[in-house]
């Protein structure tokens, strides 16, 4: 176990490594020069000149690509071109909005779709079957923005039962439909997982066995099949977490919920290279940390992988 | 298992192809994906015979200022916008965009991602090392905001530059399925014939290795139109990708996003039931060939 | 009193190229302490026919359409599925083919052995433990304790099916139905195990069935065999006289496919063509087609069973030849 969780550990460097190229060769490699895109061709060439010995764009590209390197060792993100902020503050105030959001979107997803794909797996072809079967797949062709409108438009501008976009306090009310919004595509892939995993499981010689026993069909269920249709429900979850954050950046836009998904949309606009960059960067970080821990997670899990 | 072995042969090749298109034919879903694909596809080709106005045209200069975000009626079945123009006529040119897009961005990841996927999984190796962490590497970026960086970075949100991109991060999910189908397939006991009768690792990998992984690539590309579909309208949507006034349904809902909280819903509504419908038939249509193809996908 | 009486059981699938009748009117008892072989090759119901005496059918498409099958005196068809539930793994426990898959991935060997215990016994964990360390010893597990703690994916074969044992037989179960127990393992381990079968079996008492398609094993397990075929019994007799003299056709061909050492052989002979599709209907005798004695009537009209010998003795065989009891192989030999 201990190797296994070494394994993963270690290949995360080198992966952690490709991104920071990766970002660095997108972000300052492209046709065109930097500085004019952040300033969009306005300013004088005085200007511009300082901009570039300040940023260090005026230095070989390999060298670049070194303070880069050393930079983001060092846990420097860099500095906001357009208000001086450094990255790291800019993303240290706005990520607790971001992981209520995404966190509770990824409980919610998780708990409704696993409860509704068990159940669809059990009573197979019945009418809850189909009905959850067709909402999910609905829910996966959907666009999150559009879901996120829609409910916008009924729940807080017909019905008035919550309130409409922003953060407000900070208190749950606000961060209803925002976390519903985003949590409709986990829940309706992990819905359509498990189901598949569950049917799968309940398929096996060992669920027989287990009925051979006596036991009573909900303990087959919930105790025999539950733990093994669940590891790849585990482990996909780590594949969420890109997708969710790849949601936030829109269901962040819509609601106008303080973010780093709101940051990077609006350092886009404003072409902010290094705030992009840092962010980018962060993103990535993030889910590479959090598959880490699935695959670590995984482990426990699963006993074959534990004693290899 | 000589049978087995002789995949190559065009008989035995077409008959599983046969037998597929008849298990896909039983396949209510997946039958409901292809002819929704289909009359969106007669959609797009005769757009402009469809559409009952033209798509740019403001109309508040011919039928005045009642022609002005005028609820869905007779005239206007769903409606018209701020500018006077027919929602139903650029819901129905909008269908051009978002399958170009789809389509264009699917050749570029398959063109990308098979290769490299092929590679990975016959070399094996150092070769499979290094696509794999590149692949890796790629995975592990938001697909969307990576998406939405290159093309605020090359700072020209045209058509070229957004399908391009989401080609560049939507190969690696193509890369993985051809790269696992290589693996299996080089273990075989045809290619391990082909490889002791000297046949050019070239020959084996075309001719003998690709036909049979077509399957599960075509399943993988046909349930990654409708994702590039969705990044396409995210993209319009934030402002990165079709420009005002193309007919973009991305573009049209974000448009029309400030004008549900005063009651003028069908600005937003319309386009967005389109993307639904175009995602969803290629759902239906992935899961119908998966099915029908036997097809068992890693994740 | 029998154990076990089964009468007339129809067990039927519908499938979607139709009704498919895996066991077709078979009836058979299981007396007490009693060792019943059932043969055939695969697909003639043998399988089919223990599931449904568990009650383990996979719904909705497999159902009981007729019979009855009484576990002393109770109609096991007629019990609730939560009263089946306390028969089951509790007086009547059931071993399968594939000790490799059979066993859950994710739970400890220990874990699953004790469930028997603990759902049917009420025992605590830890009175649980202490039984299944016992019976892990009386299958020749060694160091019981420690495997308890072991996962299925780190025992070998043997071990498995041994662990299957143990948790089959861990409630003292008056009947234990085995379905090819030892047809996934090796020649020296299948040994192993049907002495390990054998041994238990004199200790406790249970009555077994024992489901095979070889015939060399009903000959060191059972005592009495029913020889099946297409979803019906062909054949029913002890051991001694069916290897000495056997009688259905079908059986013939059965013992003659088995290679023997110690006589000479000059070829090994097949029973000719397959089991028929269960879906084709097949007028007469369901074996007619592979037959070296069929004749005309054969053909068109299916035998009933005829009882041989004393009517006390159990013996029956489903073939023209021996109607009235005569057993003629002289004629019609193709």
């Amino acid at each position: 176990m201990f190797s296994y969780i070494l394994r993963k550990v270690l290949y995360t460097i080198p992966v952690l490594w490709g991104v920071v190229t990766v970002v660095f060769l997108v972000i300052n490699i492209v046709p065109g020069d930097p500085v004019a895109i952040m300033t969009g061709q306005r300013g004088d060439e005085a200007t511009l000149a300082k901009i570039r010995a300040d940023m260090g764009l005026d230095l070989p590209i390999g060298v670049q690509y070194l303070r880069f390197l050393e930079q983001i060792c060092r846990g420097d993100l860099g500095t906001s071109y357009r208000n001086n902020e450094p990255v790291s503050s800019a993303i240290r105030t706005r990520l607790w909005a971001t992981a209520k959001l995404a966190f509770g979107a990824l409980l919610l997803g998780t708990v409704l779709g696993v409860a509704a794909g068990v159940v669809s797996a059990v009573k197979k072809y019945s009418l809850f079957d189909y009905g959850a079967m067709f909402v999910a797949i609905a829910g996966v062709s959907a666009p999150v923005f559009w879901v996120g409108l829609l409910l916008l438009l009924f729940f807080a501008y017909i019905l008035k039962w919550v309130p409409g976009v922003g953060y407000g306090d900070g208190s749950f009310k606000y961060l209803i439909l925002p976390m519903i919004t985003l949590g409709v595509r986990p829940a309706a892939l992990t819905a359509r997982l498990s189901r598949s995993c569950m049917l799968e499981v309940l398929s096996q010689d060992y669920i027989r066995t287990a009925k051979a026993k006596g036991l009573k069909k909900h303990v087959v269920v919930m105790k025999h099949a539950m733990k093994n249709a669940m590891i790849p429900v585990v482990t996909i979850i780590g594949t969420q977490v890109s997708s969710l954050l790849s949601g936030a950046v829109l269901t962040e836009s819509i609601f106008a919920w303080p973010g780093i998904g709101r940051l990077s949309v609006d350092s886009l606009l404003a072409r902010d290279l290094p705030m992009i960059r840092g962010v980018v960067v962060f993103m990535a970080v993030t889910f590479l940390f959090t598959n880490l821990l699935v695959d670590i997670s995984y482990g426990f899990l699963d006993p074959r992988i534990r004693y290899d | 298992m000589t049978e087995n072995g002789n995949n190559n042969d065009s008989g035995v090749t077409g008959n599983l192809w046969y037998e597929a298109w008849l298990r896909f034919r039983r396949n209510r879903l997946a039958m409901l994906g292809f002819f929704m694909i289909a009359a969106l596809l007669g959609v797009a080709v005769f757009a402009p015979r469809l559409a009952p106005y033209d798509p740019f045209k403001q109309l508040l200069w011919t039928e005045g200022i009642k022609a002005k975000l005028a609820a869905p009626s007779p005239d206007h079945w769903m409606g018209t916008d701020a500018y006077g123009r027919d929602i139903m006529s650029r819901v129905i040119h909008g269908s051009r965009l978002s399958l170009q897009i789809g389509l264009l961005a699917t050749v570029v990841s398959l063109l990308i991602g098979v290769p490299l996927g092929a590679m990975a999984g016959y070399f094996g190796g150092w070769v499979d090392d290094l696509i794999s962490w590149f692949i890796n590497v790629i995975f592990a970026f938001p697909f969307m905001l990576f998406v939405l960086a290159i093309v605020a970075v090359l700072n020209n949100p045209s058509m070229i530059v957004v399908f391009t991109a989401i080609g560049l991060v939507s190969w690696v999910s193509i890369a993985r399925v051809t790269r696992a189908q290589f693996m299996s397939l080089r273990e075989r006991e045809y290619v391990e014939a082909a490889k002791a009768i000297g046949l050019p690792t070239w020959t084996i990998l075309f001719k003998h290795i690709l036909p049979n992984t077509l399957a599960p690539v075509i399943v993988q590309a046909t349930l990654g139109i409708g994702s590039i579909i969705l990044t396409e309208a995210g993209l319009a949507f934030l402002g990165f990708g079709a420009q005002p006034p193309a007919p973009s349904w991305g573009l049209m809902i974000s448009d029309g996003q400030q004008y549900l909280a005063t009651g003028q819903w069908w600005w937003a509504l319309f386009p967005g039931m389109a993307i639904m419908y175009t995602v969803l038939a290629f759902n239906f249509l992935g899961d119908g060939l998966r099915d029908a193809l036997d097809v068992r996908l890693k994740r | 009193m029998s154990l076990l009486r089964v009468n007339d059981l129809k067990t039927y699938f519908d499938t979607d190229a139709g009704l498919v009748k895996a066991v077709d009117g078979v009836s058979f008892s299981v007396e007490q302490g009693e060792t019943l072989g059932i043969v055939g090759e695969s697909g003639c119901g043998k399988s089919v026919l223990s599931l449904s005496v568990m009650g383990l059918l996979s719904e909705p498409s497999g159902f009981v359409a007729g019979g009855d099958i009484l576990f002393e005196d109770t109609d096991l068809l007629r019990l609730s599925e939560s009263s089946m539930c306390s028969v089951r793994g509790n007086r009547i426990s059931m071993i399968f083919q594939e000790p490799m898959t059979s066993l859950n991935p994710v739970m400890t060997v220990g874990e699953q052995i004790m469930e028997p215990l603990i759902v049917h016994r009420g025992m605590t964990q830890r009175a649980a433990f202490g039984e299944t360390v016992e019976m892990l010893k009386r299958v020749r597990i060694a160091e019981p304790a420690q495997r308890m703690r072991e996962y299925p994916h780190q025992l070998s074969g043997g071990m498995r099916q041994r662990v299957m044992i143990a948790m089959g037989l861990v409630c003292s179960p008056s009947l234990l139905i085995a379905d090819e127990p030892t047809t996934a393992l090796d020649v020296t381990v299948q040994a192993q195990i049907l002495r390990l079968m054998n041994e238990l079996k004199s200790v406790t008492g249970s009555s077994i069935i024992f489901i095979t398609h070889d015939l060399g094993v009903i000959a060191q397990m059972a005592e009495r065999v029913m020889v099946m075929y297409a979803g019906r019994a062909v054949e029913n007799r002890d051991v001694g006289p069916l290897f000495k003299e056997p009688l259905h056709p079908y059986t013939r061909g059965l013992l003659r496919s088995i290679p023997l050492f110690c006589e000479k052989q000059d070829r090994l002979s097949t029973i000719p063509g397959v089991v028929p599709s269960p879906l084709k209907k097949i007028d007469g005798c369901k074996f007619h087609s592979r037959c070296g004695y069929a004749f005309d009537r054969c053909r068109s009209e299916e035998p009933p069973l005829f009882r041989l010998g004393a009517p006390g003795k159990n013996a029956s065989v489903r073939c023209w030849l021996h109607e009235n009891g005569k057993r003629d192989f002289t004629e019609g030999r193709r």
